[in-house]
């Protein structure tokens, strides 16, 4: 076993204008959980999709089990037995789970056969999962899973996963864990992206650290402290959220009896919902995704809206306000997705910026686009996020996850809202971006806005909010401040548990 | 193997250098047509192109004809473009241009033989509403009723043709006429003749109301809140949504702009080169103002040069078919290859060829 499975020997990748991965070595022994960590642009993707047949290295070479390995496609790593979980799921909601899985499969057994092999795999690593579930009534947990099982029934011997927590709720990461655990006792190996140090270090025998495509460090997590780690994947060290200590104000947002039917065949109806909002004060929502998140937060923004006398801002019943009406009044919001929502992939980001700051910056009057002015703005959003691009006139899609979220998010920031409400806001953002999104959040609290966070990263919760809600199949728990609450409780609220049990299926 | 990859961002040279790639490989294609045909490719191609402009003993004919039919293919096409912009596909445009011209011919029929400056403006405006109104139907459905705007409007131009063959036989038949169908020709109207302005050089008054909107268009897009909207529709419809955007907004409004311009068209049309109302009246502006759009890149200032080089084959189509004896479906044929190389060509904008050996994402 001195031999490692996996050997990667001075891989370098370049795209035009950036070196993704410049000579970049480790190895990854049988039986080892080997976290990858990096801030987004780190090029983590990129090796990875190197190791997984997407993309082909431009110099080193990889060789597993000793032999050289050279993936031209997918299909060639999953027959060398590597297997990847991504971050987004790719399973048609329409279609059961059995039928899922045979459409990544080149030979796909008969279903019922398929069917026992899921459900072996499933109890043998304490995944339950029924697969003549239709997948559109999952949650993301659920989905996960799938993707999982779909993997492990290649018999893989490299498990990779990129950020695969991000999901799910702390019983559901346990359970992850668990299986996780189990494969390596199997002796097999797994690659693990991840920007949740504390996951790293409970889970991971081994971290190889990057920056800026090359590889700064291979260390033992569990003998590094967090802070360690994430001062070695940024190549500084950056402020922890200040701790806060405002009084809340007046209430600026106040949520009553809010129910909504579902947009769509697998959308959520909001059921109920009501809360407070003050100046000042940070409340977060948790859930796990698919619970109501994004039809909270469009009956918020103004995408739908709501019943009359449901939604008042400042006092004001602001139900039946369309956005722009919204906006002037101070409220305002960015949802989760990112391209296609909350930025328009193919336009540039001085163009994004008009998208909603168009009357709050006056970029627009009488009508007429000042482009000037809208240039400024996208220049400032720029500048003071720290998004990573050559200019204003770049398109949206062009930019690195993370950049755009510290654009859209630096957008709704710059225009000094009243009430803010945002979903997601540091999903897919490496930990430096993060903690100074986070930060700006407090400051905008501290100078007397009123912001709702709709996450599913609890620790990220934890950290900001004064007070806690939960999401749970459309229904908002109580708010109770967040001193004081447990992990235990927080699972309870979000009702984790009722997730836990294998889904009456009809098999 | 050869491999498409997705581009970063579209490509700029692309964007202007497509219409052009498509134009040459349209010659190539064109003149491999009618070489089989057994026209020599080079005489035809230049039949086409260049004769109708240069040659001494056509041209004098042929250069007015090309702002008179370009006139009406560009004024319907900068209409159509803003729906195409925003998603939104008004395939009705002959339908909205025959009922814009019967509207405006008929507004003015009905105040024969009067005298007065006023009739002309008047017809106009009831022009446009006719074309508007005919758009509305679409939009409507499409916003009550979620209706396919496709279908809607395309069925709504054989119901138009049905009306013109009514009326041009009927209700605005030329009384003086001895019964053949077709209205009173408004070109011995003066109160309604829309003559050339300028003359020997095709300039009537669509030419002018043409240019005016390639403009006012260009403004919109570039400059207001609403044409950033279109875009915004066209482009990311839920973050125009969560911009604010009303999607029944822009659907009334980008069809019933269409459904205006494809009125004036007609109405100029039949006020002007074509004089009366007639069962046979409409020849395609309608269709051909889609072709004129795309190969215009929906962008007002392409779409000029795209309507003028639309006008170009017609013109020079003509000319082919008397000069060389080509049948006229060859040439409609010519003009459809120019839409299906633009089409096929457009593919780079937003991709680039990479040779590479068996890699699949």
């Amino acid at each position: 076993m001195d031999e490692p499975l996996l050997s990667l020997r001075g891989l370098t990748k370049a795209y035009p204008g950036v070196v993704a991965n410049d000579d970049v070595s480790f190895d990854i022994g049988h039986g080892e959980i080997h976290a990858l960590l990096g801030e987004n642009g780190a090029g983590k993707s990129t090796l990875v999709k190197m190791i997984y047949g997407l993309v082909q290295p431009d110099a080193g070479e990889m060789a597993l089990r000793g032999a050289p390995f050279a993936p031209a496609e997918p299909s060639a790593a999953r027959r060398a037995g590597v297997a990847m979980v991504f971050q987004h799921f790719s399973l048609f909601d329409a279609l059961p789970v059995a039928e899922n899985v045979a459409l990544g499969m080149e030979t796909p057994p008969k279903t019922r056969d398929l069917a026992r092999q899921i459900r072996d795999v499933s109890e043998e690593y304490g995944l339950p999962l029924d697969p003549y579930r239709t997948v559109g009534t999952l949650s993301a947990g659920e989905r996960q899973r799938v993707e999982i099982v779909r993997c492990l029934l290649q018999e893989p011997q490299l498990l990779i996963m990129d950020e695969p927590t991000s999901v799910l709720t702390p019983q559901e990461v346990e359970i992850l864990f668990a299986t996780l655990r189990k494969l390596k006792s199997e002796g097999r190996s797994i690659l693990y992206i991840s920007h949740k140090l504390d996951e790293i270090r409970a889970l991971c025998d081994t971290a190889t650290i990057l920056r800026l495509g090359k590889r700064v460090a291979t260390c033992t997590p569990t003998e590094t402290s967090a802070r360690e780690l994430a001062e070695m994947m940024v190549g500084s060290s950056f402020a922890a959220p200040e701790p806060r200590g405002t009084a809340p104000g007046e209430v600026a947002l106040e949520v009553a009896g809010l129910s909504l039917s579902a947009p769509g065949a697998f959308g959520t109806p909001l059921r109920d919902v009501g809360f407070e909002l003050s100046r000042g004060e940070v409340l977060g929502i948790g859930g796990v995704a698919g619970n109501g998140q994004d039809e909270l937060l469009s009956a918020l923004s103004g995408e739908r809206l709501a019943p009359r006398g449901t939604i008042f801002l400042m006092g004001q019943d602001v139900s039946r306000r369309r956005p722009v009406a919204r906006r002037d009044a101070g409220l305002l919001s960015a949802p989760e997705e990112r391209l296609g929502h909350a930025a328009a992939p193919d336009m540039s980001l001085t163009e994004n910026g008009v998208l909603t700051a168009a009357r709050r910056e006056r970029i627009v009057r009488r009508g007429f686009i000042d482009w000037a002015r809208a240039k400024g703005f996208a220049e400032k959003v720029i500048e003071r996020f720290d998004v990573r691009t050559p200019g204003p006139g770049t398109a949206a899609r062009a930019l690195s996850g993370g950049n755009l979220q510290k654009f859209v998010i630096g957008r709704e920031i710059l225009q000094r809202p009243e009430v803010l409400v945002v979903n997601q806001p540091t999903w897919g953002v490496d930990a430096a971006a993060a903690a100074a999104i986070r930060q700006a959040l407090l400051d905008l609290a501290a100078e007397g806005a009123a912001i709702l966070v709709i996450s599913q990263d609890l620790d990220e919760l934890m950290q900001i909010s004064d007070r806690f809600a939960a999401l749970n199949e459309g229904r908002l728990s109580p708010a109770r401040p967040v001193a004081g609450l447990t992990m235990e409780r927080i699972g309870l609220m979000m009702g984790g548990a009722h997730d836990m049990e294998v889904a009456h299926g009809t098999a | 193997m050869i491999a498409l990859e997705r581009r970063r961002q579209p490509s700029r040279v692309w964007t202007w250098a497509a219409p052009l790639a498509a134009v040459v490989l349209t010659m190539i294609l064109g003149g491999a047509m009618f070489a089989a045909l057994g026209v020599a490719p080079l005489e035809a191609i230049r039949t086409i192109f260049w004769d109708p402009l240069f040659n001494p003993q056509f041209a004098s004919y042929s250069r007015p004809q090309l702002l008179v039919k370009a006139g009406p293919l560009i004024l319907i096409a900068i209409g159509l473009s803003l729906g195409f912009r925003a998603g939104i596909w008004n395939i009705g445009a002959e339908g909205q241009y025959i009922m814009g011209a019967i509207c405006g011919a008929g507004a003015g029929l009905a105040f024969y033989p009067a005298s007065s400056v006023l009739i002309f403006p008047m017809m106009v405006l009831a022009g446009a509403l006719g074309g508007w109104a005919w758009a509305m139907i679409p939009a409507i459905l499409k916003t009550r009723f979620g209706t396919n705007e496709i279908l809607v409007s395309l069925m709504l131009v054989y119901v138009a043709e049905s009306i013109l063959a009514s009326v041009s036989s009927g209700l605005l038949r030329n009384p003086d006429g001895m019964g053949f169908p077709g209205s009173r020709n408004l070109r011995e109207w003066g109160s309604a003749a829309n003559n050339e302005l300028i003359a020997d050089t095709g300039m009537h008054w669509g030419v002018v109301a043409a240019f005016v909107a390639v403009i006012l268009t260009y403004v919109l897009l570039t400059r207001h809140i609403q044409g950033f909207n279109i875009r915004l529709s066209g482009e990311a419809p839920r973050a125009a949504r969560f911009s604010g955007v009303s999607p029944a907004r822009v659907v009334i409004f980008c069809l019933g702009t269409a459904g205006a311009l494809a009125g004036l068209a007609g109405f100029f049309e039949v006020s002007g080169p074509a004089g009366q109302i007639s069962i046979d009246f409409n020849s395609g502006y309608g269709f051909t103002a889609i072709i004129v759009a795309f190969l215009g890149r929906l962008h007002p200032v392409g779409i000029l040069l795209a309507g003028l080089l639309m006008a170009l084959t017609y013109i020079g189509g003509e000319l082919a078919q008397l000069m060389l004896g080509v049948p006229g479906a060859s040439i409609q044929l010519f003009q459809g290859m120019l839409l299906f190389c633009l089409l096929g060509v457009d593919v780079f904008t937003n991709y680039r060829l990479r040779l590479s050996r068996g890699e699949t994402a």
